[in-house]
């Protein structure tokens, strides 16, 4: 069972200020986090803003989109197009990285992000 | 016990092709390769695209470690120079002595040079070598007229390297009185010989070249009439002579015109020695062809790995494109009344000849001659070689079924399974259809298999034609769809996005597709949004790549660079300096682009925006670098200011980069326009070139730079400004239309079935009657220019997106970093 009460929630941003199926970037401290506005799944997604590959800050600039039979939610970096499960950071594009994800929620226009 | 040795002494195509055949049947053998040349064995074959970009690597038979994985030792530069066939032993050039079991002579052929006094003056080249081809493209560059002395198969490819190299007024003397005398007829000579000449060879026959003038260099070419051609430089391709020199002085027996005596086993008259490829003489007849030389490789390897095989006379039908004109000829092409009757097809205007001749009784095809359109070569040929029974009406064969039912048996799937379809390599029928049947269904697999249309790549539209009889008749479909999400090729999307008029990505996604997108079909379809309806990209920022998304290319540490439009290369000093100032202002990087303009790079996200704002101000506009859209149109200075310069280049130029910018297609788009044939636009790099001439422009298509560089061909001469417009509209938009998403026009063009002919036809010709629309459609994109960026700096909404934390706007990427270099910021990586 998942433990909720450590959750700390963090007030991200609007639910306006991450355009529809794309993504946006907050900054928690020194973090930053990309924020993903799936509304056409109507879900959101949040994985941290750096592309392992090639340790680029752009994560939150990617296409988002689908892949495979289970419809797994994802993203691509612009840079070189390494896509990410948006539901487990896994890479899926046959390669050894592993991105943080982080919970979501919304409430009244307001997003939440979840740090552990 | 040692492995026996077998060496080999040549490394052409034939030489390789043998050890190739040899490794794959037997481990059991040492292989030494003796090559003469200094570099790995390469495609002769495909020799004049040397000049059209192709590099030497690019021509190379195998990898450079092709040799060293087989265990094949190779000895480049180092030519036999002895055979002591007492103690089977040979002598190299560089002093080693080796034993050998079995000697391969694979030693070619060299150019036949015929006795003419002047052969020695700077200028004279043979037509054989890369080495030659180096040493002509050199004197070319100074030369104004060229001439080639032979009018056969080599010859015309000797003569579109000089046109290729841009020679001006380009020659042919053949001595017989017409082109081709051994593949074809007068008539088809004829017909190749007018096509030719609009292609601007200048081609004369019957001529005897008597002496070759000049003093040191040469001047002209003197014939036995008295007449006189000049000329800067002369290329000798009047046929080949086998290297037979080695043999001779062997002792083993050679023909008394040249040539290796061999027998149906290759054997020369040593029976431990071999000869093969075009230095052997089997039959009075020297092959000179490179199938038959596969050929007899095949028969050595037999010999020497203990299996049965024999040289039979070979099948020397050949189907050529010489300067993009398609040339064929098969079976008894010379047979006539009244051993046979003949039908002929003539279209003087097309340029095309077909003649078939078919049996007295009318049931068999024996052979024939194809010029202009050889697109029925593969059929016909397998018609002749497999004696399939003719149709009622064999005219069908050469002029297609003209109403009424389609002609029966037609295909290559009617064929037997032992028909051969890869004559290079001896791929039968059955051999490809059972490889797609173990699952190699793309023509890349099966060249990988089974090594079909690896050779001179003739047969791969039949090899493709089988892969799709095949999987068919399997019950399977093939389909080429942009991605897992549409079961669409871009071309139907296209198609029906237009009829449905749809606009938005969702809805089409909804309609036509399944799931929630992807990077690839996102950006494929607003780029077919933006094509079909030109609206403002950033309206569906998020399925556009992130270069469009920003309207910037996104750089290193995630900085972007900002590219203005510049037409032409064109800039006012005013201009120059808002520039300068912008880029002191917010700090950045500043460099001449390859495209002719002025890049600035390390801006951050959130200052385009109000960078642009002091652009556009100035009265600069997007460029369009971060698209895949027109990019610049690069000009020389032209007859403005240039002596050499014929027109105004740069007007012209400006004009077309005015009319195509923000023009959004499968792949970026680069143009160039030159003022006269020194090309100094480099135009002949782009997907459209243009260079003036005396009377008026030569419009070039399909070219680029890049990793896989392409010189663009000739669509149009001589034409005028508004003529090579409407040209220019009609054929991007047909780029545009049916191009697979990033593609460029040279791979296009490459994967259009017909090639240039087809795109000619339906450019100029219009013979799809689409060019209207075409003109139309790209109407309709010029007339809705808008500036990307103007809109997205008038725009508080889509201004907002730019930012780079939507929590802290104010702030910036703290994770970018800049270091120092040459005076200039860099990023710091």
């Amino acid at each position: 069972m998942e433990i909720l009460t450590e959750i700390e929630w963090m007030l991200a941003c609007y639910t306006d200020d991450v355009p529809e199926n794309g993504g946006a970037c907050v900054k928690h401290g020194n973090e930053q986090i990309a924020i993903y506005n799936f509304s056409r799944r109507g879900e959101w997604f949040a994985t941290q803003n750096l592309c392992p590959h090639k340790q680029q800050m752009a994560l939150s600039r990617g296409m988002i989109g689908s892949s495979g039979e289970t419809c797994e939610p994802k993203v691509a970096c612009p840079f070189h197009k390494k896509t990410f499960s948006l539901l487990s950071g896994e890479c899926l594009s046959g390669e050894d990285y592993q991105i943080k994800t982080y919970p979501v929620k919304v409430e009244d226009g307001k997003v939440y992000v979840g740090i552990v | 016990m040692s492995k026996p040795t077998v060496i080999v002494v040549g490394n052409g195509m034939v030489g390789y092709k043998f050890c190739e055949k040899l490794v794959t049947k037997s481990s059991g053998f040492r292989i030494v390769v003796f090559g003469e040349e200094p570099r790995r064995a390469y495609d002769r074959v495909h020799l004049s695209e040397y000049f059209a970009g192709k590099t030497a690597e690019d021509l190379s038979m195998s990898s450079a470690s092709w040799y060293a994985d087989n265990n094949i030792e190779l000895h480049t530069g180092d030519p036999v120079q002895e055979i002591d066939r007492q103690n089977k032993t040979i002598h190299s050039l560089k002093g080693l002595t080796l034993q050998y079991d079995y000697l391969v002579l694979a030693t070619g052929s060299s150019a036949f040079v015929p006795d003419l006094p002047g052969l020695e003056k700077d200028g004279v080249f043979v037509y054989r070598t890369i080495e030659d081809l180096d040493q002509i493209k050199a004197c070319a560059a100074n030369a104004k007229s060229g001439v080639v002395m032979g009018g056969g198969l080599l010859g015309l490819e000797a003569a579109k390297a000089l046109l290729d190299l841009g020679i001006e007024q380009a020659h042919v003397v053949e001595f017989a009185p017409r082109l081709m005398p051994r593949q074809i007829d007068s008539a088809g000579s004829a017909m190749l010989q007018s096509k030719l000449e609009k292609l601007g060879l200048q081609i004369h026959l019957n001529k005897n070249t008597s002496s070759i003038e000049g003093d040191h260099c040469i001047t002209g070419l003197r014939f036995n009439d008295y007449s006189l051609l000049e000329t800067d430089m002369l290329v000798i391709s009047a046929g080949i002579r086998p290297r037979d020199e080695l043999a001779r002085l062997s002792g083993l027996h050679v023909g008394s015109r040249g040539g290796i005596m061999v027998n149906e086993r290759m054997q020369t008259s040593d029976e431990s020695i071999f000869a093969i490829g075009e230095c052997a003489l089997y039959e009075n007849m020297i092959y000179g062809l490179v199938a038959p030389g596969y050929e007899m490789a095949d028969v050595v390897v037999a010999q020497i790995t203990g299996a049965e095989k024999s040289f039979k006379s070979f099948d020397m039908s050949t189907k050529l494109k010489l300067i993009g004109v398609d040339v064929a000829s098969f079976g008894d092409a010379f047979a006539s009344e009244p051993a046979c009757r003949t039908i002929v097809f003539e279209d003087t205007h097309k340029g095309i000849y077909k003649r078939i001749n078919i049996s007295n009784d009318g049931k068999h095809l024996l052979g024939g001659i194809l010029i202009g359109d050889a697109e029925a070569y593969n059929m016909l040929l397998q018609t002749v070689n497999n004696k399939i029974a003719l149709p009622p009406n064999p005219e069908d064969m050469i002029l297609g079924a003209r109403g009424g039912e389609q002609a029966e048996g037609a295909g290559v799937m009617s064929l037997p399974d032992d028909a051969l379809i890869c004559s290079c390599e001896a791929i039968s029928k059955g051999t490809i259809c059972n490889a797609v049947n173990d699952g190699a269904t793309s023509l890349d697999a099966i060249k990988k298999c089974t090594k079909a249309a690896t050779g001179c790549g003739g047969c791969a539209p039949m090899v493709k034609d089988l892969i799709a009889g095949t999987l068919k008749a399997n019950g399977e479909y093939v389909k080429n769809v942009i991605c897992e999400h549409f079961d669409y090729s871009r071309q139907e999307l296209y198609d029906l996005i237009k009829i449905n008029e749809l606009k938005n990505y969702d809805i089409i996604l909804d309609h036509f597709g399944r799931g929630d997108g992807c990077e690839v079909c996102k950006p494929a379809i607003a780029s077919i949004l933006s094509s079909l309806w030109n609206d403002v990209i950033a309206k569906q920022g998020t399925i556009q790549d992130s270069n469009d998304r920003y309207l910037a290319n996104i750089q290193k540490g995630g900085t972007y660079s900002v590219v203005p439009r510049i037409p032409g290369g064109e800039i006012t000093p005013e201009k120059l300096i808002v520039i300068g100032q912008v880029a002191q202002k917010y700090g950045l990087y500043t460099k001449i682009t390859g495209g002719q303009r002025i890049d600035m790079f390390g801006a951050h996200v959130s200052d385009l925006p109000d960078i642009w704002e002091e652009l556009i101000n100035a009265g600069f506009e997007s460029g369009h670098a971060y698209g895949k859209a027109l990019r610049t149109v690069k000009s020389c200075v032209g007859s403005t200011w240039c002596r050499f310069g014929l027109h105004d280049s740069v007007s012209f130029a400006i004009e077309i980069e005015e009319r195509y910018k923000g023009i959004r297609a499968p792949h970026k788009l680069k143009g160039g326009v030159s003022g006269c044939i020194r090309e100094c636009a480099e135009a002949q790099a782009k997907d459209f070139g243009i260079i003036a001439t005396e009377k008026g422009w030569n419009l070039y298509v399909c070219g680029n730079g890049g990793s896989k560089p392409a010189h663009a061909q000739l669509l149009a001469a001589d034409i005028d400004s508004k003529t090579c417009i409407k040209y220019l509209d009609r054929f991007l938009m047909f780029y545009i239309k049916t191009a697979d998403p990033l593609t460029r026009t040279a791979t296009w063009l490459d994967k259009m079935e017909g090639g240039m002919s087809y795109l000619k036809n339906v450019v100029i010709n219009d013979s799809l009657g689409i060019a209207e629309k075409l003109e139309e459609e790209m109407q309709l994109l010029v007339d809705s220019f808008h500036c990307e960026w103007k809109e997205v700096v008038n725009n508080p909404e889509l201004r907002k997106r730019f930012n780079h934390f939507v929590n802290s706007p104010e702030e910036k990427d703290p994770t970018v970093k800049f270091e120092t270099m040459r005076e200039q910021i860099k990023a710091s990586w």
